[in-house]
């Protein structure tokens, strides 16, 4: 029966249908647990990659800590820097965009493809730099021509600017993109554009004029965009920091020096801070920081007169005859010769079978210890100089902080030299020659000093023997602020006060005395005079052919590199020291002629600008000529 | 006599109700739970579209609309129509799917749809009905004897492969295993031995080492991306990695509408098409998604029941063979979203975007429908009316 067979067939078909039903109740249940397994047992997980998926960390540069000079004028600020970008989607013809923008802003074909080419390697959304420190008007002119220009957006970022241009550059130093050595782990570094120290205060202050980098949390989606800022967390900005220099002091001393390759320092005698540290010729921090061309960098590099280099610290000079200052206190503490004492000038000393020679041809006659200064005789200094030894000598010279760096807070401070027997032993194993003795005498031969050690050396017989320290700060700068400080008293340098003060009037005498090596730069400012010591470093050996022939060649006829170096070291005012300084002309001639005259005019006007200075601590002791 | 005076029950198994009776007969509570599903769609589609209703949800609720009409259509046209051309409607399908492959060939590309200027039209989508129909009409014109002979079964299995045969050639991996899926049900419900499925089976399995060869790469990464996500996770292996962060990142009760972040900043790809159950998942939570889940299973047990309730073999296949598929489309995408299955391009009905397979849906509803209200007819084994 055909319905029989059908029921058949149909109850065959329930079953199968109820299998059916319980197979798909079965993978029904199936995606229920998963559901229950990724939406409960593995929430946490994927809620934390779902975040990891979403948020991103952003790092907001701090604003760099600011270099202010001692009266809180700037020296190193953050400007405004205003770029232009262009952002691709945005815009629907970007040659065309590029063209109307060159109408405001004057951009190469150079500019263009590179703008292009970086255009097309990065995302749709992402802006590209069209160009950098636009100028407020040049940004004005681009915001009022907005809507003319689609996809471009101007941004502002903080750059350094130096208003003062290259008045410190060698002090200030400057910042510029992190290299790969830089790279300390540390996240900010990595920041696109970022910059760091690279010299001078900006490099030995960097840390904590870096301040700390801020965070802002920020939503992303698939692609990078960025869709909302969730959190947002402020760094905290770089300390700022305030030199010892007076800018305009410092100014001043740039500009009188002008076209000479030199260094000058002025210094507080009692407390060592450093008002004036010149080096010039200079350059422009600021181009560091706009990026230099290789040709503007290797100009700078093969530079004879090395404008990159701080030369008050990083540069070597023998001292000449302002060493006969620290020859003269070896003198009276060994006792070898008396104030009075007098010793004769012919216009050479013989030693052995060489002869030495006086810069004054004709001899000075007899000269004691404050003629001697005066005249700057070299006789007089190559006797006493040979009475007392080279290791006394060098041991007052290390008392007045020569010789070793002074620890002041720069880079690249360098130690100068201070020869004694030992020395030349570790040197070349060669013992020491009494006529090295005699040069030293005069501050040539091995002997080399920087121009701070010399201002330095200048304080500490101004202040009557006291070991004062340079410094740039007057706080101790440390990434949490500045620290205080505390006033130590200064420690004698031990050395009796009364040969201190003999020099010191020597040292008068040169500036004040008619007879004087440095007369022609003597000044009265109210009363208050300068003392100080020339000095003329030879560079070269005057051979004996040379003097019987032609003599000794004037330096206007010796090639730059040739001539000597003119020094010149002072304070003021005489009679109660304040400031001291030290001025070395590299290559510039004779110290009295050429450095003396810059010292003058720098310490003048420390004096005109420090009416109300107050009294040095310390009376002159009384010395009898 | 008046056919007034006839009983409902005599008129239901002739033919001849008038369209009020017929529409009485619709299930009303079945397009109420589909319009559920399809609304939930909706919404989906425009928190996707990020709040609006352009460019998807509008489209798709007009989709919707004209797939209600068709439904109620296609259910009111007596049932031996369909009895009667299932094998023409299955030829034509056929045609259309080699047209498809010529036209690829021509075309020198992959290509699944034909342009008829109005519509795209998925031959393949068409055969997923036209199949179900042919296999129905042709157990039901077989006694429970023709089905136990093996030599009886050789016809409807070249139905089967013919256009599975096709649609791999497209190449359509998810669409061909769906088929084979689907036919395998409609052969499983008509009585088929289970060894005989063991057998076919066994012969699969063999042939999978020939089927790795004959798959393209992408095809090849997909399955070893399914048994190893980190394997690529920029890759390959993105899609899956994103889909399980996002719905487990939703938790039990969700984001909220609108407030899925993994979705909204498109970690989630094709989020308004084969992913929005995912969607759905991190905006509502895992309560979202069981609720969607009860939803599909009541659609699919009303199915069962209109196919148990039939009188007719041809109508208990039908609406059981429609059924299975539908049920197979949730669980294949569902199972995809959440990584138990490798990613197979297949959408999740009544939800994802997209008009073909809306509309091949709503017809499919339209004959379960149609089964309903023509449940009591009697049917002979040969389309006749009575048993002669």
């Amino acid at each position: 029966m055909s319905s029989a067979r059908d029921s058949e067939r149909g109850k065959l078909f329930t079953r199968r249908a109820m299998m059916l039903a319980a197979g798909q109740t079965g993978l029904t249940m199936a995606l229920a647990g998963r559901m229950y397994y990724l939406q409960v047992t593995e929430a946490e997980r994927y809620g934390i990659l779902a975040d990891e998926n979403r948020i991103s960390l952003r790092l907001l540069p701090p604003p760099r800590g600011l270099i202010l000079d001692r009266f809180g004028r700037e020296m190193a600020v953050n400007r405004q820097n205003f770029r232009v970008l262009v952002v691709r989607e945005q815009t629907p013809d970007l040659m065309q965009t590029l063209d109307a923008l060159g109408m405001i802003i004057p951009l190469t074909d150079k500019d263009k493809t590179r703008i292009r080419r970086e255009v097309e390697r990065k995302r749709a959304f992402m802006p590209v730099q069209v160009k950098e420190n636009l100028s407020w008007e040049e940004m004005a002119q681009i915001q009022i021509n907005a809507p003319d220009l689609p996809g471009v957006v101007i941004d502002e970022g903080l750059t350094r600017y130096y208003p003062y241009g290259d008045g410190g550059a060698q002090v200030l130093g400057y910042v510029s993109s992190v290299s790969e050595k830089d790279l300390t782990g540390e996240a900010l570094l990595e920041l696109p554009g970022f910059r760091i120290g690279k010299a001078g205060v900006e490099k030995i202050y960097d840390l904590a004029l870096r301040g700390r980098g801020g965070n802002s949390k920020v939503e992303v989606n698939a692609l990078g965009r960025v869709i909302r800022e969730l959190e947002r967390k402020e760094g905290t900005p770089g300390v700022d920091v305030t030199l010892t220099l007076d800018l305009e002091m410092q100014q001043f001393a740039v500009d009188r020096i002008g076209e000479e390759s030199a260094a000058a320092v002025v210094i507080d005698v009692h407390t060592g801070e450093i008002l004036v540290m010149a080096s010039t010729p200079s350059f422009d921090p600021n181009a560091f920081n706009r990026g230099l061309t290789p040709e503007e960098w290797s100009a700078l590099i093969t530079n004879e007169r090395a404008p990159l280099r701080n030369k008050c610290i990083s540069a070597q000079f023998p001292p000449g005859s302002t060493f006969k200052v620290i020859v003269a206190m070896a003198a009276l503490e060994a006792g070898v010769i008396s104030p009075e004492q007098t010793v004769f000038c012919p216009g050479y000393m013989d030693l052995g079978e060489h002869r030495f020679h006086c810069w004054q041809k004709r001899g000075h006659g007899s000269v004691n210890m404050v003629e001697a200064l005066q005249h700057s005789c070299d006789v007089y200094f190559y006797e006493v100089a040979r009475r007392v030894g080279v290791d006394r000598i060098a041991d007052v010279a290390r008392r007045f902080g020569l010789g070793s760096p002074l620890g002041i807070d720069l880079p690249n401070e360098v130690s100068g030299l201070i020869p004694d027997r030992a020395w030349k032993r570790a040197f070349n194993g060669q013992p020491w020659l009494p006529g090295e003795t005699l040069n030293a005498g005069i501050g040539q031969g091995y002997v080399l000093t920087t121009p701070l050690q010399l201002a330095v050396m200048a304080a500490r017989i101004a202040n009557g023997g006291m070991a004062v320290k340079p410094r740039l700060t007057r706080e101790t700068v440390t990434t949490a602020g500045l620290k205080p400080i505390g006033a130590a008293a200064l420690a004698p340098v031990g050395v009796n006060p009364k040969s201190v003060a003999l020099v010191r009037r020597g040292m008068y005498e040169v500036v004040n005395n008619p007879a004087g090596t440095a007369h022609r730069s003597a000044f009265d400012v109210n009363g208050q005079r300068m003392a100080g010591k020339t000095g003329s470093s030879q560079v070269r050996r005057i051979t004996m052919k040379e003097r019987e022939t032609t003599g000794v060649l004037k330096n206007d006829a010796l090639p730059w590199k040739e001539r000597d170096h003119a020094l010149f070291i002072a304070f003021a005012p005489a009679d109660a020291p304040r400031y001291a300084c030290a001025v070395v002309v590299e290559h510039g001639g004779g110290g009295s002629a050429v450095a003396a005259p810059i010292a003058s005019d720098i310490m003048k006007e420390a004096l005109k600008r420090d009416p109300s200075r107050p009294r040095g601590p310390q009376p002159l002791p009384e010395v009898e000529v | 006599m008046p056919k007034d005076f006839r009983s409902l029950q005599d008129r239901l198994h002739q033919q001849d109700m008038t369209l009020g009776e017929k529409l009485r007969q619709i299930s009303w509570t079945y397009i109420l739970l589909i319009s559920i599903v399809a609304a939930a769609g909706f919404f989906m589609l425009y928190s996707a579209a990020n709040g609006q209703w352009e460019p998807w949800a509008s489209r798709q609720i007009v989709r919707f609309g004209i797939g209600i009409l068709a439904m109620l259509a296609l259910a009111l046209i007596n049932i031996r129509v369909y009895l009667r051309y299932a094998y023409v409607f299955y030829a034509i399908s056929l045609v259309l799917l080699v047209a498809v492959d010529v036209k690829g060939v021509i075309g020198m590309g992959a290509q699944r749809w034909i342009d008829f200027g109005v519509i795209r039209l998925q031959p393949s989508e068409l055969m997923k009905i036209a199949l179900v129909l042919s296999l129905a009409r042709y157990f039901h014109g077989l006694s429970i004897e023709d089905i136990g002979r093996p030599v009886s079964l050789i016809a409807p299995l070249l139905m089967t492969l013919a256009p599975v045969g096709l649609i791999l050639k497209q190449p359509d991996l998810g669409t061909a295993l769906m088929l084979m899926m689907g036919s395998g049900i409609v052969f499983f419900a008509a009585g088929v031995r289970l060894w005989k499925f063991a057998v076919v089976l066994a012969g699969g399995l063999a042939a999978i080492p020939v089927g790795w060869g004959m798959l393209h790469d992408y095809q090849r990464n997909r399955v070893l991306t399914f048994i190893n996500p980190e394997r690529d996770p920029l890759g390959a292996g993105y899609h899956i990695l994103q889909s399980k962060i996002a719905l487990g990142s939703g938790g039990v009760f969700g984001r909220g509408f609108m407030q899925g972040t993994q979705s909204h900043l498109n970690f989630l790809p094709e989020k308004q098409t084969d992913f929005i159950f995912t969607m759905l998942a991190e905006e509502f939570g895992m309560v979202g998604g069981l609720a969607l889940l009860s939803l599909y299973t009541l659609i699919v047990v009303f199915g069962l029941v209109i196919a148990l309730r039939c009188r007719h073999h041809f109508g208990r296949l039908l609406a059981l063979g429609l059924t299975a598929n539908f049920f197979l489309y949730v669980f294949i995408n569902i199972a995809m979203v959440m990584g138990l299955i490798p990613v197979v391009g297949v959408p999740l009905p009544l939800i994802s975007y997209g008009g073909t397979v809306m509309l091949t849906l709503m017809c499919g509803f339209g004959l379960v429908q149609c089964v309903n209200v023509h449940r009591d007819l009697h049917l002979g084994r040969r389309g006749g009316g009575d048993e002669p």
